[in-house]
């Protein structure tokens, strides 16, 4: 490297960079000069793949020797709703394989729905001596039998957290496989698991961990067992409760309550399954501290959860279900000024009544009176372009707006008009929004007020909407910043999709379910675009048994420098290259 | 090979270009080609879905002549027992079954209730109450208003409203004729009446 005035030593370069956290900026950095590449990519310390498919071990490794925490991404977001067939992929045991040859220092390993098995589990187990941070979230495959290794053997494990996976529950005793020396334990998040763990050694476990801050227990904690974890814990910052119910009695009421207020650093609270509403004022010590309240799995109806609500008046994150009613979410408004983000879950989703007093009202309160709210998760059955137009105004800093009307295409309760204009005035007026879910009746013309005003847009959910491939095109061509989008049911074809092509490598990832894209359209975008991977699924049978005209099942398009992938299922099929004679 | 699939195909031809740069010829040809869409792609011309069964996607090729059964049924009433479409609404697994265990939970009395006027139906669980009173304060808070007292001769004298109950003969009565625990086992479902029915049934005893 030539020397001159302007350039620094490595050493130099390599403490600069080590401020530099943001990926975005990291990878900037690296496009700056051959030699600044070099040097970051040796100092990279942590790696973030939205796409585990958009590139593989070896080329990870190959570039970043020297990585001390690994995020990895599977499947697509519409697994969670059971669109993805079993056996479709995201299986981690290749990547944990690599990692475990090429990183014996690495600390911290974060999966989202993938498949991670008991072997990979044993080898995380046994490869990584500083071993920190693990997290499975929305992961399948594993047994109680993996976690065993994982508490047997990672003497250094800070963090636990098995958030939302399916877990083989074989037993609970893997939790006393924690030595009794082990005491570095941070975040325990076990709540997922349906069987009862080892209570005793979980007593144990949590009183002798100084630093525990989180503790999510599992619903099959017992209420009366919660005091004496408390009391184990008092400086916890987040609990999530086990099962909220137990018999009646007043000592165990004034025992819950007493452990409740010796947690003085209490800020999320979350769990309460089961909940017998008499309990719930147990927990009203610490409603004035709190930021955090998941209460979407408690049962109970409007006046008690009201009466909790109205306490945190700090709080800026809640979960919870549509028993609030408008009622709730105008005392939550008028209580909780810093409320930041809301999700109300539909406690009767299949019901065809509705079954609670929860309307577009309650949203339009809540966006009235929390001057900070930025994320809405909203399910309900009725909704206005009215409403939309008020909350928009209201809260042009919103940035996740996602709002699901039950029945597919419903249309504008007032007009019957379809919600376009609604939708068109979220977008126009949320300039910073980056993540969006349309539902009700829509037609192109809300794609086109995406397309115009969408420009922060990174994610988008579309289902039962649009007229004609113009709705497509017009989000395709006009969304500069669109990571990911996810589309069901919708009139979209070909047309749009192979004109804009080549857009379709600036993104994550297209997925598009019973739409109207033909297994021909998807041939000539494979073969044309040898950086995405096009990826058809079809469970009846070969897309090539039947015309080139027939839409596919499911098509998922992503970008990718790892080629098309290896360990696809008989249901899936890739259109590249070779795909015609392969088929054939 | 006719002239809509010449048209078709020029329409599909992939120029490898920066998004937008094609804006206005795809437009023309993508409005243009809107009619024979429609034409080649029998499947999803409409809005409307087969939600009478579940929609696989086996049955896209089929869904033509389902598809047009559906055209007449447009603006008829949802049918009684709808069919669950796959995914949706999209809420994760783990959350359906932790709602139904949970209304299935040991023990759990689950009722409908309505009231007259209302287009809310709640489910309140029973065993929750360990008695009348406690059951007829949810009822005033869960609808805002004002039930009483039960008396046994003048029922809720003073009350616009009546509760009443379906017991397991299909008879209707007064909420509060008979012993909490009989009615625990033997209340259906619960319809607070209004007005003039409700004042006769009161004064019925």
């Amino acid at each position: 490297m030539k020397k001159t005035a302007y350039s620094f030593p490595e050493e130099v370069l390599e403490h600069v960079f080590s401020f530099i956290v943001s990926d975005k900026d990291r990878s900037s950095i690296s496009l700056v000069c051959k030699s600044w590449y070099e040097i970051e990519r040796w100092c990279r310390r942590k790696v973030f793949v939205g796409n585990c498919y958009a590139v593989s071990p070896p080329i990870l490794i190959k570039r970043f020797p020297e990585l001390r925490s690994v995020t990895l991404k599977g499947k697509p977001h519409f697994a969670d709703f059971n669109l993805v067939p079993e056996g479709w992929g995201g299986f981690a045991c290749p990547w944990i394989r690599a990692m475990a040859g090429a990183y014996p220092w690495l600390e911290e390993i974060r999966l989202k729905r993938m498949v991670v098995s008991d072997e990979s589990l044993e080898i995380i187990a046994k490869s990584f001596k500083n071993f920190k941070v693990l997290v499975l979230s929305s992961c399948e495959g594993f047994t109680t039998e993996g976690l065993a290794a994982i508490a047997a053997n990672c003497r250094n494990l800070r963090e636990l957290d098995l958030r939302e996976s399916e877990v083989e529950d074989l037993s609970g005793r893997w939790l006393s496989d924690f030595p009794d020396s082990y005491t570095s334990l941070e975040s325990l998040n076990i709540s997922c698991l349906g069987n009862e763990v080892n209570l005793l050694a979980l007593e144990r476990l949590v009183s002798r961990c100084p630093n525990l801050k989180t503790l999510r227990l599992n619903r099959a904690v017992p209420l009366d067992r919660l005091p004496n974890l408390l009391r184990g814990a008092p400086q916890l910052a987040e609990l999530g409760t086990g099962a909220y119910t137990s018999e009646m009695r007043p000592d165990v009421f004034s025992n819950l309550a007493e452990a409740f207020a010796g947690c003085k650093q209490l800020k999320a609270l979350s769990g309460f399954w089961d909940v017998l509403p008499s309990y719930l004022p147990a927990v009203y010590p610490v409603c004035s501290q709190l930021t955090s309240l998941n209460l979407s799995y408690a049962t109970v109806q409007s006046p008690d959860l009201i009466k909790l609500v109205s306490l945190c008046e700090k709080l800026q994150k809640l979960w919870v279900l549509d028993y609030i009613e408008d009622d709730g979410l105008e005392i939550l408004a008028a209580s909780c000024k810093d409320l930041r983000e809301l999700r109300v879950f539909p406690s009767d989703p299949f019901g065809l009544e509705p079954n609670v007093a929860l309307t577009e009202q309650g949203l339009v309160s809540v966006s009235e009176g929390c001057p900070k709210l930025q994320s809405v998760l909203y399910f309900c059955r009725q909704m206005s372009n009215a409403a939309l137009n008020t909350i928009a105004r209201n809260r042009p800093n919103m940035t996740r707006f996602r709002l699901c009307i039950i029945e597919p295409r419903s249309p504008d309760y007032l007009t019957l008009q379809p919600l376009d204009d609604g939708f068109g005035a979220i977008v126009e007026h949320c300039k910073d929004l980056r993540r969006l879910s349309l539902s009700g009746l829509l037609t192109d013309r809300v794609f086109e007020y995406i397309g115009t005003y969408g420009k922060k847009l990174e994610m988008l959910s579309v289902a039962f909407a649009g007229d004609s491939d113009l709705g497509l095109h017009h989000v395709l061509s006009g969304c500069d910043n669109l990571r990911k989008l996810e589309i069901r049911d919708c009139p979209f074809g070909d047309k749009a999709l192979l004109a804009n092509a080549a857009k379709l490598e600036t993104m994550r990832s297209l997925w598009m379910s019973s739409c109207s894209v033909s297994f021909g359209a998807c041939k000539v975008l494979g073969q044309k675009m040898p950086r995405l991977n096009v990826e058809v699924m079809d469970e009846s049978g070969p897309p090539d048994s039947r015309p080139e005209s027939s839409p596919v099942e499911k098509l998922y398009v992503y970008r990718t420098v790892a080629g098309p992938r290896l360990d696809m299922p008989g249901f899936v099929w890739t259109m590249d290259d070779d795909s015609a004679l392969r088929i054939s | 090979m006719d002239a809509a699939d010449i048209k078709n195909l020029k329409a599909t031809e992939l120029r490898l270009g920066l998004p937008g740069t094609h804006l206005e010829e795809n437009n023309v040809i993508i409005t243009e080609e809107k009619s024979s869409l429609s034409s080649t792609t029998p499947v999803l011309n409409n809005n409307k879905r087969p939600l009478q069964e579940e929609t696989s996607p086996a049955n896209n090729k089929d869904c033509g002549s389902k598809c047009s059964n559906n055209n007449t049924d447009d603006d008829a009433a949802p049918p009684p027992s709808k069919a669950k479409i796959v995914g949706w609404p999209p809420i994760r697994s783990y959350r359906k079954n932790s709602l139904q265990e949970q209304s299935e939970a040991a023990g759990g009395i689950y009722v409908k209730v309505s009231m007259d006027g209302a287009p809310y139906l709640r489910k309140i669980d029973l065993k929750v109450y360990g008695g009348y009173p406690q059951l007829l304060k949810a009822l005033e808070n869960m609808f805002k208003l004002t039930i009483g007292e039960y008396s046994e001769k003048e029922g809720y004298k003073g009350s616009d409203y009546a509760p009443t109950y379906e017991d397991k003969d299909g008879d209707w009565m007064l909420v509060g004729d008979v012993p909490w625990d009989m009615f625990v086992t033997s209340c259906k479902r619960l319809r607070i009446m209004k007005g003039y029915e409700a004042r006769g049934l009161g004064c019925a005893v």
